[in-house]
């Protein structure tokens, strides 16, 4: 059966429709159906929801899988190997150990993670946490560093390695720079307020510069009210236990953060997780929790928090807005939604998803985000109605004990923000936002076209580049680093075993050179190293047929 | 994570070899016939891999087989483990076959050959 998004949608409010009809019917609609009430028309969601037929997750061919696993298969065979040698002592144990003593304990460092460590990770981890010295921007230097041992231990050869181009930094507005210029208020108000405050705001650490950011975010996002913190992590994390607590229930995607996670633990609350996207998995659950109640008494969930992201940064995908807050309307759920990549970085104006998919701001209940990836500094925001984020001010743990947001951030945020808001009198900041959507665009479409497997929708900045086999991964940043470009990829821990990426974030400070060097230089190596594994026809002319693929809950 | 199956073109029938081969040649082969008209020009697209003679593929070949097989991120005398004993399982295999598949097949063939062929035999030796 092949149902269209719009007509799933109007399935989803149909209870809705059908009693307001039912409701009128009677009364002022005649017999053949003729009325003249007024149609409006509502917020839409019809243009933006298009955007969802192109956000596939493909599959590789099998031969892949199975050569994925054979890869991991050979190396944790010599990993126990060399664990062996280890242990009997012909080698030189290098990494740490337990004491004589605490042998007869249970294991510290012996479990499969540290096991992965000792073996892979420590084999490759020349690719990871490289130094750099200088700003990282589009592009930056790099420390040149060599190992003796095996990347055991590393020294530096003393010689720098100029303007490798930089695909791994969340700067997407290219707000990370070193102008003199626009950096001028930023240096005015260390002098004013100094550079530490050293103490919470609800005690002494409350300064005006605070305040002023506060009302700025809250102008720029469209809602009544927001608070910020120092970190974006705890923003997450110490925030959601003041929301729910025992006896409420907390549905998280299956791809959310960490910080969602810990926040979600920390509360104490239900927590069931959702497939990724998958709007007919969070309906199931919705149901059934608001049929079945708690897990023993029946009782009715206090509370039913839905913890969505804005953009997920491992896939790039974007989450289905106007469905979830349709579902959150029907099932009288409350909706978190974590706009960390997305705020500055989608949406006409920068404001993100909610403009993306042209939604009442009203209907977020609670809106958070982060102003290290599109604001060039750091720390997070929670907003939304005035009383939720003044019972923040007293209840969260974050406002009462951490450390507030130092003056030098503040001012870095409030001129970023002014910037895109257009509120310093020039379009630099509208100018960013086009330059960003441009680039991001052109780089997947022309990473689409050469083969390689992307996941995400085709207006993220974030672009997942399939690898899958280990030894690929390691050979892939090593050749893009010999061709100066800087790029992440990610493994095992943070991703599924059999999926590793590589990870491009595109930024508006990137120049359309730059992007045809890094692309280039993709296409060089993919054929090099055999990473083009699509096996879809990509034609650059739109998709004029309306099918649309749709996960079925198995 | 639920994946989406990739659908073969309706209008070209999707190349057997190509879905599990991997070797630069076969790819390089195969490829235009997958494009549609419309996308041929985008084969020009792809950089070509110039290999100016026979060793410089033997040496891409290697480096291939060190990706795949995952030696790559081994050290050089585990590399030589790994190689000595993959190359004398093979060299046991290609022994083996070459000692006893003839003698195999001989013996197939015979009784095959001696369940059909024995057959009129056996009629006209009833008859005489």
């Amino acid at each position: 059966m092949i149902q269209t998004l719009e007509s799933y949608s109007c399935k989803l409010s149909l209870f809705s429709k059908k009693y307001l009809s039912n409701g009128v019917k009677c009364e002022h609609i005649g017999k053949n159906g003729y009325h003249n009430h007024k149609e409006k028309n509502g917020q839409g969601t019809g243009v933006a929801s298009r955007r969802h037929k192109h956000e596939p997750f493909e599959q590789a061919p099998m031969y892949v899988a199975v050569l994925t696993y054979l890869g991991f298969g050979i190396v944790t065979l010599f990993g126990y190997l060399r664990d062996f040698l280890r242990a009997v002592g012909l080698e030189k144990c290098n990494i740490a150990q337990e004491r004589e003593k605490q042998k007869d304990f249970v294991p510290l460092y012996q479990d499969f993670e540290n096991f992965y460590t000792r073996n892979l990770y420590m084999r490759v981890r020349d690719n990871w946490n490289r130094p750099i010295c200088s700003l990282p921007g589009p592009v930056f230097d790099l420390m040149e560093r060599v190992s003796d041992d095996y990347n055991w231990t590393f020294r530096f050869t003393g010689k720098t390695i100029h303007d490798v181009i930089n695909m791994g930094s969340y700067n997407y507005l290219g707000f990370a720079e070193n102008n003199a210029d626009f950096l001028k208020t930023v240096a005015d108000k260390v002098r004013q307020y100094g550079v530490g405050v050293c103490s919470t705001r609800q005690e002494i650490g409350n300064l005006s510069i605070h305040e002023e950011l506060e009302q700025l975010v809250a102008n720029f996002l469209g809602v009544e009210s927001a608070m910020t913190y120092g970190m974006g992590f705890a923003t997450n994390s110490m925030n959601i236990p003041a929301l729910v607590g025992k006896g409420c229930l907390i549905l998280s995607d299956e791809l959310n953060h960490t910080s969602l996670i810990l926040g979600a633990r920390l509360s104490g609350a239900t927590i069931r997780v959702f497939k990724h996207n998958n709007m007919q998995s969070l309906e199931k659950m919705l149901k059934e929790a608001v049929c079945s109640g708690q897990p023993r008494t029946h009782r009715p969930w206090k509370k039913i928090l839905i913890v969505v992201e804005g953009i997920y940064s491992m896939e790039g995908s974007v989450v289905r807005l106007p469905e979830v807050i349709a579902l959150k309307k029907k099932y009288k759920a409350y909706l978190y939604l974590d706009e960390a990549h997305s705020i500055g970085a989608v949406g006409q104006t920068g404001r993100g998803v909610t403009e993306l998919f042209n939604v009442n701001t009203a209907d977020v209940d609670v809106m958070m985000g982060t102003f290290t990836k599109s604001f060039g500094a750091s720390g997070g925001y929670i907003a939304g109605k005035k009383e939720l984020v003044d019972y923040l001010r007293t209840h969260s743990h974050s406002a009462v004990y951490a450390t507030a947001m130092s003056p030098p951030a503040t001012e870095q945020i409030i001129r970023a923000m002014k910037c895109i808001m257009g509120k310093d009198g020039s379009t630099e900041g509208m100018r960013r936002i086009r330059q960003l959507a441009e680039n991001a665009k052109y780089f997947r479409s022309r990473l689409k076209e050469m083969g390689f497997i992307i996941y995400g929708n085709d207006d993220s900045p974030v672009v997942p580049v399939l690898l899958y086999m280990p030894a690929k991964v390691v050979a892939f940043a090593r050749e893009m680093l010999a061709r100066k470009i800087g790029v992440v990829v990610v493994g095992f821990p943070a991703t599924p075993i059999t999926e590793a990426r590589a990870r491009f974030c595109v930024s508006a400070a990137h120049t359309r050179d730059m992007l045809n060097q890094v692309l280039d230089c993709m296409n060089e190596v993919g054929d090099l190293l055999c990473l083009k594994f699509s096996r879809r026809k990509y034609s650059p002319l739109p998709n004029l047929c309306d099918e649309t693929d749709f996960e079925l809950d198995s | 994570m639920a994946g989406i199956e990739v659908r073969p073109s309706q209008r070209l029938p999707p190349c057997l070899l190509c879905k599990d081969c991997f070797l630069f040649l076969c790819v390089k082969k195969h490829r235009p016939m997958h494009r549609s008209s419309r996308t041929l020009h985008l084969r020009d697209l792809r950089a070509r891999m110039n290999f100016k003679n026979l060793r410089e593929y033997l040496a891409w070949l290697y480096y291939q087989y060190l990706l795949i097989t995952g030696i790559y991120v081994l050290e050089p005398w585990e590399k030589s483990i790994f190689n000595s004993i993959l190359f004398s399982a093979i060299a046991m295999v290609v022994y083996t076959s070459y000692v006893f598949v003839p003698i195999h097949v001989r013996l197939a063939l015979e009784f095959f050959l001696g369940i059909f062929g024995g057959q009129p035999e056996s009629t006209m030796a009833l008859m005489t």
